[in-house]
């Protein structure tokens, strides 16, 4: 049995189309990634996933429970972290997790081994109110709150979003450890460099799935080359870059550019192509593709079509 | 049942926490009732008058003496001239003018017959008769003593008037206007802060969170309704407190009976406050819709005016004004003494109204979109 497997689902809020027949399949036991910008669908997904949102067209079921029919089974398998910050402000770190371990009931202790990691590192804090907690330390209440009940499958929508560097660090080392454990996570997130921490992702772009797979197949399956340019004048040389008659894309990357071409480029003949345009301080330099450039390359082609 | 006692437990915590809840539920009821019962009156206690007395004798001076001795009348001002007298009810320093023509005395005792005229502010309806009133009863006094002191000691008067006030002998305005703002207080406390506690879990997003737990609907409209409910029964117990202590409000009916129709009447006031939560999606909405009910239903209660002599199309319409039942059952039991058997009409309308807006309300409370 599939951890989840949609079907086809369509949904949009009056006008705007959310959704547009995703289809895919999450395998038990791993972390899947949702991964794409904002607007792309990620949060109607896992609401739909976790019971909260009905799709307009489409069946999706977790561990074959329908989404509709037999949402209470999923209720009481199902882990939820949503992208805001839902628990309650007003109560302190052990209020709320009390509370959550008691709606689901169950205690704080009988699944205490699963949060312990998560948990002792808030612990000093559990009689502060959650409202007061750093951000960092909310998402670990919250992670440890969807957590209390050993739940089968786990919903993060962009738990790293707004945290620091090191916390996000920390965080997927956690999910992780989680998954060793034997529990599926669906996790959605616009930053591209965590995609390579999931065991599979689905990349999606304003409600369409532009692929599935595993992010060493889907940079496997990047069909050009790649350099990275740089120059004095960054602006500029995206400009010129896209001007050149081999380019088939040109995107920021960083303080570099990051160049696209159809076959391989003798690194002399771009230079001079460069310096004619005037540009100072060059450095061209052939590079792997990263799930980001992927994601580009994806997105063009969908766009061409 | 565990589950419902977590929650309960949390909505305590919570509301014991916030600043500014705890403060409201005590003052609330002291500053509405100090102050609204002291205010909210009918009784006409000073009423301004100025006197034209052109006849200026022994007669027309008894009459006035007669205003004079009443405690509700402030006879103050004096003119010679009507028109003059005119401008003091104009300019709002005089609510009645009362003008006693030349040979007033002269009239009475030779003719048996003599003229007075009131000139009376009627701005306010209500109290412009009022007005009337105390002062046709105070001239009919004046009437009988001249009859007996003419005809001597002998003369009886054919029909003797003697008034017996029932179950406020004293017509203490007070006594009957507690009861009405405790209503309105129980109500206030319970339906708002039962619509406002919801619409609050949906803006901060608690409630998403809540929604993906396999918590059942009729748990959580159950979990936000108990908290509220006690707090608005102490609510009452503590208006009672405060009337007995401060203004002698009697308790005529059983305790008992009192707070089992209150527990009742708020099924239907929460329920109504989790009905429209169930419906709104902000505090700010919520607040308006709520307010334009509660101000109709408080108009329409009969705590000012009596809902019988409403027209017919509103009284129909008062069925479902959940203030108006409260407001008569409470008067009922307080002041009369009237027991289950004499509510039992109302009890019996406020279970079908409670499972009516539960309903609703459980059923308009989606964990779906």
């Amino acid at each position: 049995m599939k951890a989840a497997e949609i079907h086809n689902i369509h949904k949009s809020y009056d006008e705007v189309k959310a959704l547009g027949g995703i289809s895919m399949q999450v395998e038990k036991g791993e972390i899947f990634g949702l991964i794409g910008p904002d607007g792309a669908g990620k949060t109607s997904l896992i609401r739909i996933l976790t019971t909260l949102l009905y799709p307009d067209q489409g069946q999706a079921s977790i561990f074959g429970m329908d989404t509709i029919r037999d949402f209470k089974g999923i209720r009481k398998i199902a882990g939820y972290m949503p992208g805001r910050f839902s628990l309650y402000q007003d109560l302190s770190v052990e209020e709320n997790l009390n509370f959550y371990a008691s709606i689901f009931g169950t205690t704080v202790s009988e699944n205490y081994h699963l949060i312990k990691d998560i948990y002792q590192q808030i612990e000093p804090f559990k009689k502060r109110l959650a409202g007061r907690l750093s951000g960092g330390m909310k998402q670990k209440l919250a992670l440890s709150c969807a957590l209390i009940h050993k739940p089968d499958i786990l919903f993060l929508d962009e738990p790293t979003t707004g945290v620091d560097a090191v916390s996000r660090k920390e965080f997927w080392e956690i999910l992780k450890n989680l998954e060793e454990v034997g529990i599926t996570i669906i996790v959605s997130t616009p930053y591209m460099d965590e995609a390579e921490l999931c065991d599979r992702v689905a990349l999606m772009q304003e409600g369409q799935l532009l692929d599935v797979d595993t992010p060493a197949n889907i940079i496997g399956k990047y069909d050009h080359e790649l350099y990275a340019v740089e120059s004095r004048e960054l602006h500029q040389l995206i400009k010129d870059l896209r001007s050149f008659d081999k380019t088939v894309s040109a995107f920021p990357f960083g303080d570099t550019v990051h160049l696209a071409t159809q076959e391989k480029l003798r690194r002399k003949e771009l230079q001079k192509f460069l310096e004619e345009k005037g540009h100072e301080g060059i450095a061209v330099q052939s590079i792997e593709p990263g799930i980001e450039d992927c994601f580009m390359n994806l997105m063009r082609k969908q766009n061409d079509e | 049942m565990r589950t419902i006692g977590f929650l309960i437990q949390k909505e305590f915590i919570q509301i014991f926490r916030n600043k500014t809840m705890l403060p409201l539920i005590f003052a609330l009821p002291i500053v509405q009732l100090v102050i609204l019962v002291n205010a909210a009156t009918l009784e006409m206690k000073k009423i301004d008058m100025t006197v034209v007395d052109k006849d200026m004798t022994s007669t027309s001076r008894q009459m006035i003496q007669k205003f004079d001795g009443s405690p509700f009348y402030q006879v103050d001002k004096a003119n010679f001239s009507v028109k003059k007298a005119e401008a003091d009810l104009k300019d709002n320093s005089s609510d009645i003018v009362v003008n006693i023509p030349q040979g007033f005395e002269k009239n009475l005792l030779g003719e048996k017959e003599a003229d007075v005229q009131f000139l009376i502010n009627a701005i306010n309806g209500t109290a412009a008769g009022l007005i009337n009133a105390y002062t046709t009863s105070i001239i009919s006094d004046f009437n009988d003593k001249i009859l007996v002191d003419q005809l001597g000691k002998e003369f009886e008067l054919p029909v003797e008037i003697n008034s017996r006030y029932f179950f406020n002998s004293q017509l203490d305005y007070n006594i009957y206007m507690l009861p009405g703002i405790l209503v309105i207080l129980v109500t206030i406390i319970g339906m708002f802060l039962t619509a406002l506690n919801i619409v609050r879990e949906k803006e901060l997003g608690t409630i998403e969170q809540l929604n993906v737990t396999p918590i059942q609907k009729y748990q959580f409209i159950i979990r936000k309704m108990i908290p509220f409910m006690i707090i608005a029964l102490f609510e009452l117990a503590f208006g009672l407190v405060i009337g007995h202590l401060f203004f002698n409000l009697p308790m005529e009916g059983s305790y008992a009976v009192l707070f089992l129709f209150t527990l009742i009447y708020l099924l239907v006031a929460l329920g109504f406050g989790l009905f429209l939560s169930a419906i709104s999606n902000s505090q700010q909405q919520v607040m308006f819709v709520m307010f334009f009910f509660m101000l109709t239903f408080i108009l329409m209660s009969g705590i000012f005016t009596p809902t019988e002599s409403m027209p017919d199309w509103a009284q129909t319409i008062n069925v479902i004004n959940p203030f108006m039942y409260f407001m008569k059952v409470i008067r009922m039991i307080i002041l009369k003494g009237s027991g289950l058997a004499d509510i039992q009409h109302e009890i019996f309308s406020m279970l079908i109204y409670a499972v009516i807006i539960l309903s609703l309300a459980i059923w308009r409370y989606r964990k779906v979109a």
